[in-house]
């Protein structure tokens, strides 16, 4: 690919020096005949080189894209996204065919006359009023998806998290026994309340700081998104989850996870995507990589940005519970 | 204005002009330099991301002290990615182009002997100049330009220990930024002046080309958003300087606790967008007039539905103010906005269509003229299409949750704004080179330019949208801490190649058109055969255009193939004709 490529760069100056010496000789500044024909017929060829990159693409490189999604909202979002999907290709591959196609079959001929075709309120009505209601369409059914993804306040026994971030780090906090957080503010930092949580506020004592995000299979979770000191954005791709973290509020996302990491591990595609990433590894040298879902920044931070990430395991709820009752609550570690 | 022939020196000639005609010129000078930085950034920062962790003798060469060993610092790969938006999309694409064709089109099309104001013009070029320098400048101060992104969000923006971009550099791109509203503003009250009063006889607003339309209502969106990005900036200064809390609460970094308390980073987000976005119609319609225009020229045709063309403008132009809540879906506001966001955002879409389909329409059983121009035009229209189809994706609150900030945002707004905005400045020039220069641009050489850089757009932007859908995020200085995003790096090469191929093929655009400057072919005065006002001034340009009197108009700008007219195109100011009927 790369010789490949240093062939035609080559070809590319070698051909723009020959045409630039050649400049003073050419006369030639507007179209002919012989002109219209070869761009004509150019531009048919570029239609199928486009069709072609666009199946090529798609073949070579699907592999790479995100698994099916590993929650029940996710779920929903990909459905709005196939729908989309197919729309946009449809009308892609439609009037890029009549745009090269007319660029090919009506290239210039001397003496013919074009046809002078100003308007037609018919057309126009046709393609004004289709899109309207496709796109009606679309928004109706995008509008319902969002309203269910973003509506949390109908769940039952949610499970509270708090993720915490800062440059360059995430953190997080379970809200205990008692499911809910105790109030916090960057101003009550120190030594190890590293989140800023307030200690005279007795919800607070069961709160449980993680560094690695632990979520039950099938229980609904709702996120709070703080920020220490600049925007963040904690990106969930596998679960097609993202909120900004915004430092001075608070944020919410919520999503069901419908896959253990185990699971998720299992999955056809996720096999395929590893098996392509883990080949790439061995070429290089380097360990073989295990899937595991991830929360990464999503808005630009600062120098470490690209660095900032956090592990998200999904396991079955018991697993979860004895996880969750091993670790210490922030009582007994700011004491 | 009165007197055409007070006696110019070099200085009021070339440099101080109030002339509309070299007023352009210096537009489209100053605009190429400036493209000329933004896309060799581009080049380096391509290079970083196909190839981390690899040393560049070019990088150790241009980046002095910002790299290490010819490896770019991560602090200089986002001052890189911030300054190559901000010049791209306000130095070149907005005053670049808008500034190059509005000047130079306003007054010749409607036939008027210069803008309203010759002197706001001139005033306007040179605050564009200054602010131009002051951004260029401020590449090479110690600690290195901007670097919080284009958008430039505080807190990062706003606090010099959050990034070392966000102290002078900073502080520059913000007085440039203002620098630069000023000249914006100057320049688009002086278009909408010139064009509702200074219409020569006969000239109805029904009856001007689309390109005055497309810039007519451009400078309308700009003096309408332009002043609310003022103001966010002001603001950020204020922060920044002088410890006022618009856009800052509850920060604790590097081990303090800062006094800033109740702002909110999303009151700039929502001023930044509401010139944010309609900044994206400031750039493309000026665009799609220009391409409007010659595509009907060289397909010897009139445009298609020339009213429902103005409509669309206008319905695009007003929907543009309405949709700015599409760039912070997951920004924290309340989901009930993003509902009414998606609603409007996708609205945009059936203007859009309707100018598709029009385009493509007038291409329908035309004679196509294949200059250079024309195979910009058109390659104009097919990466409009492809760029907007996935704004359906993107303008859906429910799926730009998980593509957001991701390379599938960077995939789509570069086709649908940056190359087919570029396409439309350079169709453009190629087509009015000759009424600047006088002269004619090579045609080989096009061709090459224009194939080259339609392969290279593709290449770029088309695999890009994949890497997007893998989840990668833009503004990643690597992704080695990823190995979730190995198997995109093979994509990413090929992209690097791509963009390598593109900018490459500028260097034959640059010398075509310098070399043409000088040397080209002695134009004609209607070389594409056209029909508007411009070409019925005299090839060598005079201080007021028309030698006597502004000749009156009497038809629309597309009588082009009229059934029973001898010649397939006629000039606007050619009387009726015995029995014709007008069009």
């Amino acid at each position: 690919m790369t010789a490949l490529f240093y062939v035609l760069l080559a070809i590319v100056i070698a051909v723009a020096l020959w045409q630039i010496v050649s400049i003073f000789n050419l006369k030639g500044v507007i179209a002919t005949e012989k002109d219209n024909n070869t761009q004509g017929i150019l531009f048919a060829a570029f239609g199928i080189f486009f069709y072609g990159l666009m199946i090529f693409s798609f073949w070579k490189y699907s592999v790479v894209l995100l698994p099916e999604s590993a929650s029940f909202e996710g779920v929903r979002v990909d459905n709005l996204y196939y729908v989309t999907m197919v729309l946009i290709l449809f009308v892609q591959a439609i009037t890029q065919f009549l745009l090269f196609y007319f660029a090919f079959k009506y290239r210039g001929i001397k003496g013919r006359k074009a046809l002078f075709y100003a308007d037609s309120h018919k057309l126009e009505m046709i393609w004004t009023i289709v899109p309207a209601v496709v796109l009606a369409g679309l928004v109706l059914y995008g509008l319902s998806v969002w309203n269910d993804v973003m509506d949390a306040s109908d769940a039952e026994n949610p499970l509270i998290i708090e993720v915490y971030a800062k440059q360059f780090q995430w953190e997080a906090r379970y809200a205990g026994t008692d499911n809910e957080l105790g109030r916090a503010n960057v101003r009550n930092i120190k030594g190890i309340n590293t989140m800023g949580v307030d200690m005279t506020d007795k919800n607070s004592f069961d709160d449980v700081p993680t560094r690695e995000l632990h979520l039950p299979k099938g229980r609904q979770i709702i996120f709070k998104f703080r920020s220490q000191d600049v925007l963040h954005s904690a990106y969930m791709p596998h679960f097609r989850a993202q909120m900004n973290c915004v430092p001075g509020m608070v944020t919410q996302f919520s999503f069901t996870p419908s896959m253990t990491t185990e699971e998720m591990r299992a999955n056809e595609k996720t096999i395929a995507k590893v098996a392509g990433i883990n080949k790439i590894r061995a070429e290089k040298g380097e360990d073989p990589y295990e899937f595991d879902y991830l929360l990464l920044c999503n808005k630009i931070c600062g120098s470490s940005h690209y660095n900032m990430q956090m592990k998200i395991i999904v396991e079955e709820e018991a697993q979860f519970n004895s996880w969750l009752n091993n670790q210490k609550t922030i009582a007994e570690i700011v004491q | 204005m009165s007197d055409h022939h007070h006696k110019e020196t070099f200085i009021t000639k070339y440099v101080f002009s109030t002339d509309h005609k070299m007023i352009s010129k210096q537009y489209l000078i100053t605009g190429i330099f400036m493209g000329i930085i933004g896309v060799f950034m581009s080049m380096l920062f391509r290079l970083q991301i196909a190839w981390p962790d690899t040393s560049f003798s070019l990088i150790e060469a241009f980046l002095g002290r910002h790299q290490d060993g010819g490896v770019m610092s991560p602090d200089m790969y986002l001052a890189l990615v911030t300054i190559h938006g901000t010049i791209m999309v306000f130095f070149v694409l907005t005053a670049g182009l808008s500034g190059t064709f509005s000047n130079l089109l306003i007054p010749l099309q409607i036939g008027a002997r210069d803008m309203a104001s010759g002197f706001l013009n001139m005033v306007s070029y040179w605050l564009f100049f200054l602010s131009s320098v002051i951004m260029v400048f401020s590449l090479f101060i110690e600690a290195g330009p901007a670097s919080a992104g284009w958008t430039i969000y505080p807190p990062l923006s706003a606090l010099p220990q959050a990034i070392p971009g966000s102290g002078l550099g900073m502080t520059l791109w913000l007085v440039s930024m203002a620098i630069f509203i000023a000249s914006s503003l100057l320049g688009a009250l002086n278009y909408i002046v010139t064009i509702l009063n200074l219409r020569t006889i006969g000239m109805k607003m029904t009856r001007l080309p689309l390109t005055i339309w497309a810039f007519f209502v451009t400078a309308i969106i700009g003096v309408v958003s332009f002043p609310v990005l003022l103001s966010a900036a002001l603001l950020l200064i204020f922060d920044r300087s002088f410890g006022t809390s618009f856009y800052l609460s509850d920060i604790f970094i590097q081990g303090e606790v800062l006094h800033y308390q109740g702002g909110s980073p999303v009151l700039f987000e929502h001023l930044f967008w509401f010139l944010g976005h309609p900044e994206v119609y400031i750039v493309i319609l000026p665009a799609m007039g220009i391409v409007s225009e010659i595509i009907a020229t060289n397909s010897r045709k009139p445009i298609f539905g020339y009213r429902a063309m103005i409509g669309s403008i206008i319905a695009i132009a007003f929907l543009s103010t309405v949709v700015w809540g599409h760039h912070m879906f997951v920004s924290g506001m309340n989901p009930f906005l993003g509902s009414v966001f998606t609603f409007t955002t996708l609205l945009i879409a059936i203007p859009s269509a309707v100018k598709a389909f029009n385009w493509i329409t007038t291409l329908w059983k035309g004679n196509l003229q294949m200059n250079p121009a024309m195979l910009f035009s058109i390659g104009f229209v097919s990466t409009f299409i492809s760029g907007g189809l996935t704004g359906l994706v993107l303008g859906d609150s429910a799926l730009d949750i998980n593509v957001h900030d991701t390379y599938f945002v960077v995939a789509h707004f570069h086709l649908v704004m940056g190359v087919s905005a570029i396409y439309g400045m350079f169709a453009g020039v190629y087509h009015w080179f000759p009424k600047m220069y006088g002269r004619m641009m090579n045609k080989a050489l096009g061709y090459w330019h224009f194939w080259i850089t339609l392969v290279a757009a593709y290449g770029v932007f088309f695999p890009m949208h994949f890497v997007g859908l893998a989840g990668l995020p833009r503004r990643y200085y690597a992704n080695t801490a990823f190995p979730l995003f190995d198997d995109v790096a093979d994509i990413n090469v090929v992209i690097t190649l791509f963009a390598i191929l593109g900018g490459a093929a500028q260097l034959i655009f640059l010398a075509n058109f310098f070399i043409s400057i000088y040397k080209g072919k002695k134009a004609v005065q209607n070389p594409w055969k056209s029909n508007t006002l411009e070409w019925t001034t005299p090839v060598k340009h005079i201080h007021g255009n028309w030698p006597g009197e502004i000749p009156a108009v009497h038809r629309w700008a597309y009588d082009y193939s009229k059934p029973g007219l001898e010649e397939d195109f006629v000039s606007q100011i050619t009387p009726l004709y015995e029995g014709e009927e007008e069009s």
